[in-house]
């Protein structure tokens, strides 16, 4: 039996029912045990922390990371499954619980899931915890046998003693196994010896979703809970003025009207729809505060003005660019823009938290389990020891429920003033929408100099806007600079590094910083910085007389990994040759999150300026391919996710609120707008990219490259819904 | 009061005529398979058949419904999981999060009963649900899998 499986909800409330029985406190019994008592009380022992094998030979591997999608859980599976040398089709998992890690020392590591890092961060010690267990099981044999562990072997979970022809399975040597120390030296495959990772191997999470059976935090439900809806202030730092409980109090099924910190409202009732009834008749009076007149165009004038201010962070920075914009035969400077978004995941945030004096628990879909923990330590008022979060899937995540858990602090919040009893917060897709953590917005204005014979001589990029770490992480800003701020254009390295070697490059950043709270948003800062980087080299190139894609060569010579992505990107689009009747390419490429990609967009627009996007090719370089066939459903997932920021993406402010409330404002990409998808997985070894957000910042400028080549017309300012593609 | 038929099942209910189906196949009778999205007929993570049609339920109003019309949710779509669009959506490897899948293979089951052979442009004109993760081709290679094996459609 799983402990931790918080997400088996049988056991879910089986343990709760138990625990109902005795005090409130013990509500937790059943969750709250760590690995090592569990294996006290007689479970099945842990070989390691990451590998458990029953008698039945099921091999249960922990997983640290969240899923949400992404695909982490079946690829992190495999990572260790393939040092374990078990069978895959034995394989399940399960989720240590964040005061698990907290009480044994973080033997789990991070549990962030988030910047595309599941694998790539975490790849030596999860495939260590695989093959120190193997190691272990192996030499139970071979003790069992008296013979030395090297005359053993094994393929699937059997081991066979070569001398004698002997063999045994896993689970019959799984608890003498978890007796013996464990390794000191524990050396790893050649991934060219793999037969479990790097192949395309279905997900171990998909039966489940296909029957409604798995339980979402939305769909997550203790006995006695009850159901809360919420209303923050609309304008973001407004506060709650007064509000008149008296009027919904005898509404049907309303509980509680309850004040959420100073910003926020919540009704608890016995049903959400009947909560959130009863809060849309709640009479609310907002203190708006001193933001109440932002908007969007007060924003972007703040932001123009940081475009040519005397103060910026410098990011990169070679030669002498002043010099060479003087100097130059042509200088080509244009203005780009890129507007908030909203993550919005398909499942809304939403926590269930049941708070007594002696402990607060929260159930919740997080992209951190440790700060869903340390987030509900907080609000609780309790020390971390007395609390749990337990981890739920996500609906979605895509960097919404990761740094900042909001949800969970007014989850918690309601909850301690119903001691006892469960409640379960649900926000609508309304509130969703006005209190997101939005993608920041930014200005950028680049300056390029070309020499007589169109060579690109000297680039100045001003970026002017919002930083994401001035709003989450402030201790990170060092002297006004925030390194996040840069992805994609730094200097050479191994992460976020700009593909081309300028003579003369300044690019720096103004940073502005509006009321509207920013937030890591898939693809991250590497979205507008490709846009920028790649749209205007496009312009250059065109402005030089020059092919798009020779003109990228010309300054890629000493950046082979990722010229070799945009030749692969070229070469399997067919980039050079004649295109169908009416179709335009348009190339780009960048490097972030560990990994280089590139792509070729071929698009048509029609007289009357409607745009239709036909095929995408799309390379990567993610050093290592754990899952190709996980790796093809990011990329292909990524061009929805960039291309709906780059066809709709777009959250207005107005009285110093978000004025998209939902999808029918708030459009995002659905199948008639979605090109057929070619990957083309180039994984060059030696280092370990991630493959969830860097493919997301080459969907716009490809395509915003290719309506120039089919239009004429340069978008500078996204959403492409703003723009008029009517041939002039 | 309500008395819905959900999945072969005759149910009393006691909610607000005005309820949307949605919350009371979630809340009251328990299935939450279906899922909230949008509360506004938009993303489809809702959808379940009515009398054979994919509807949107979380605009429906409980008192809209009869006793006599069915009701099918993801739950009743197969008695395990087995229904043609399950299958090939377990051999495309089709969700990603999964949240808005329901919803999907909903609305995929009930174009392939009402239209078996249907061109890309009806399966675009018909599969308007919203997902985020950007599992478009594969359901749509699904659903080109199944029309393509005849296994659904009217008899």
């Amino acid at each position: 039996m799983s402990l931790a499986s918080v997400t088996d909800t049988k056991l879910s409330r089986r343990s709760m029912l138990k625990g109902s029985a005795a005090a409130a406190g013990a509500f937790s019994f059943g969750f709250a045990i760590p690995f090592d008592e569990a294996q006290a009380q007689g479970a099945v022992p842990e070989i390691n922390a990451w590998v458990v094998v029953q008698p039945d030979d099921k091999v249960v591997i922990r997983i640290a990371r969240s899923e949400m999608g992404q695909g982490t859980l079946t690829g992190l599976a495999q990572l260790v499954a393939e040092e374990l040398d078990c069978d895959w089709a034995k394989v399940t998992t399960e989720y240590p619980t964040p005061g698990q890690n907290l009480a044994r020392n973080r033997v789990w590591g991070n549990f962030s899931t988030g910047g595309s890092r599941g694998i790539r961060e975490s790849h030596e010690y999860v495939r260590k915890g695989g093959a120190a267990a193997r190691m272990m099981l192996i030499q139970a044999a071979a003790d069992g046998w008296k013979v030395p562990a090297a005359e053993c072997s094994v393929a699937k979970g059997v081991i066979t003693h070569k001398g004698s022809g002997r063999s045994i399975r896993y689970g019959e040597v799984a608890a003498a196994a978890s007796k013996l120390q464990a390794p000191a030296n524990v050396p790893l495959k050649d991934p060219k010896d793999w037969i479990i990772a790097g192949k395309p191997l279905k997900r171990l999470d998909t039966a489940d979703k296909t029957t409604g059976k798995k339980v979402y935090g939305m769909d997550f439900t203790l006995p006695g809970m009850l159901n809360a809806a919420i209303k923050d202030c609309p304008v973001f730092g407004g506060k709650v003025k007064s509000f008149d409980a008296a009027k919904i109090k005898d509404m049907p099924g309303v509980k509680h009207v309850l004040p959420v910190g100073d910003s926020a409202i919540a009704v608890v009732a016995d049903s959400w729809w009947r909560a959130k009834t009863a809060l849309d008749a709640l009479p609310i009076t907002w203190d708006e505060g001193e933001h109440a007149k932002v908007s969007s165009e007060s924003i972007a004038a703040w932001l123009k003005e940081g475009l040519d201010a005397p103060q910026a962070a410098v990011g990169n920075q070679n030669g002498d660019v002043k010099g060479a914009i003087a100097n130059a035969a042509r200088v080509i400077e244009q203005v780009y823009s890129y507007p908030f978004q909203n993550h919005a995941c398909m499942e809304v945030m939403n926590a269930t938290a049941l708070y007594t004096p002696e402990r607060c628990e929260v159930w919740t879909p997080t992209q951190n389990g440790e700060a869903a923990l340390a987030a509900t330590a907080e609000a609780s008022g309790l020390p971390l020891a007395k609390c749990e979060a337990y981890k739920i899937d996500l609906g979605g995540g895509f960097g919404r429920r990761g740094a900042v858990h909001d949800w969970v602090r007014q989850v918690v919040a309601i909850a301690k003033q119903i001691p006892g009893t469960p409640v379960k917060l649900i926000w609508s897709r309304e509130e969703d929408m006005l209190h997101g953590r939005f993608h920041p917005v930014t200005q950028c204005k680049l300056t390029g100099a070309l020499d007589k014979d169109g060579n690109l001589t000297g680039l100045r990029m001003r970026i002017s806007g919002q930083s994401i770490v001035a709003g989450i992480f402030p201790q990170n800003i060092q002297n006004g600079r925030d390194p996040v701020v840069f992805q994609g254009l730094n200097p050479p390295g191994p992460e976020a590094s700009i593909g081309y070697t300028i003579p003369n490059l300044l690019i720096d950043h103004a940073m502005r910083n509006p009321h509207v709270p920013p937030g890591f948003w898939r693809g991250v800062n590497l979205n507008q910085n490709a846009i920028y980087l790649e749209c205007f080299i496009d312009e250059l190139a065109h402005a030089a007389g020059k092919d798009p894609l020779d003109f990228r060569r010309a300054l890629m010579k000493d950046h082979p990994k990722h010229l070799a992505v945009l030749n692969a990107a070229a070469e399997k689009a067919g980039w050079g040759t004649k295109s169908p009747e009416g179709v335009y390419r348009g190339i780009c490429h960048t490097m972030g999150f560990g990994s280089y990609v590139a792509a070729v967009a071929e698009v048509s627009v029609s007289a009357e300026g409607q745009l239709k996007v036909h095929r995408i090719v799309a390379a990567t370089d993610p050093g290592h391919a754990v899952n190709p066939a996980q790796i093809e459903r990011q990329v292909e997932g990524s061009f929805v996710y960039g291309l709906s920021a780059a066809l709709y993406g777009e959250c207005t402010v107005k009285d110093g609120r978000m004025v998209e409330e939902n999808f029918d404002s708030y459009q995002v990409m659905r199948m008639e707008d979605m090109p057929a998808v070619e990957t083309v997985i180039v994984p060059s070894g030696g280092f370990w990219g991630g493959v969830g957000e860097p493919t997301i910042a080459v969907a716009a400028p490809a395509v915003l490259n290719a309506i120039f080549a089919a239009t004429g017309k340069r978008v500078r300012n996204l959403p492409l819904k703003n723009t008029d593609l009517r041939k002039a | 009061m309500a008395k819905l038929t959900i999945n072969g099942k005759t149910i009393d209910v006691v909610v607000e005529d005005d309820t949307p189906l949605l919350w009371v196949i979630r809340e009251q009778i328990g299935l939450t398979g279906t899922k909230y999205g949008c509360g506004v007929a938009q993303c489809g993570a809702c959808t379940v058949h009515i009398d054979g049609v994919a509807t949107r339920s979380c605009t429906m109003p409980v008192s809209a419904i009869t006793a006599e019309q069915k009701i099918v949710t993801i739950e009743g779509l197969s008695p395990d999981g087995n229904h043609p669009i399950q299958k090939a959506w377990i051999e495309h490897d089709v969700p990603q999060c999964g949240f808005c899948q329901s919803g999907m293979i909903m609305a995929a089951a009930a174009l392939l009963q009402a239209n078996p052979k249907p061109s890309d442009a009806d399966i675009a004109a018909e599969m308007t649900n919203i997902c985020r993760c950007g599992t478009y081709n594969r359901v749509k290679a699904a659903i080109k899998d199944v029309a393509a094996g005849g296994q659904l459609g009217r008899g």
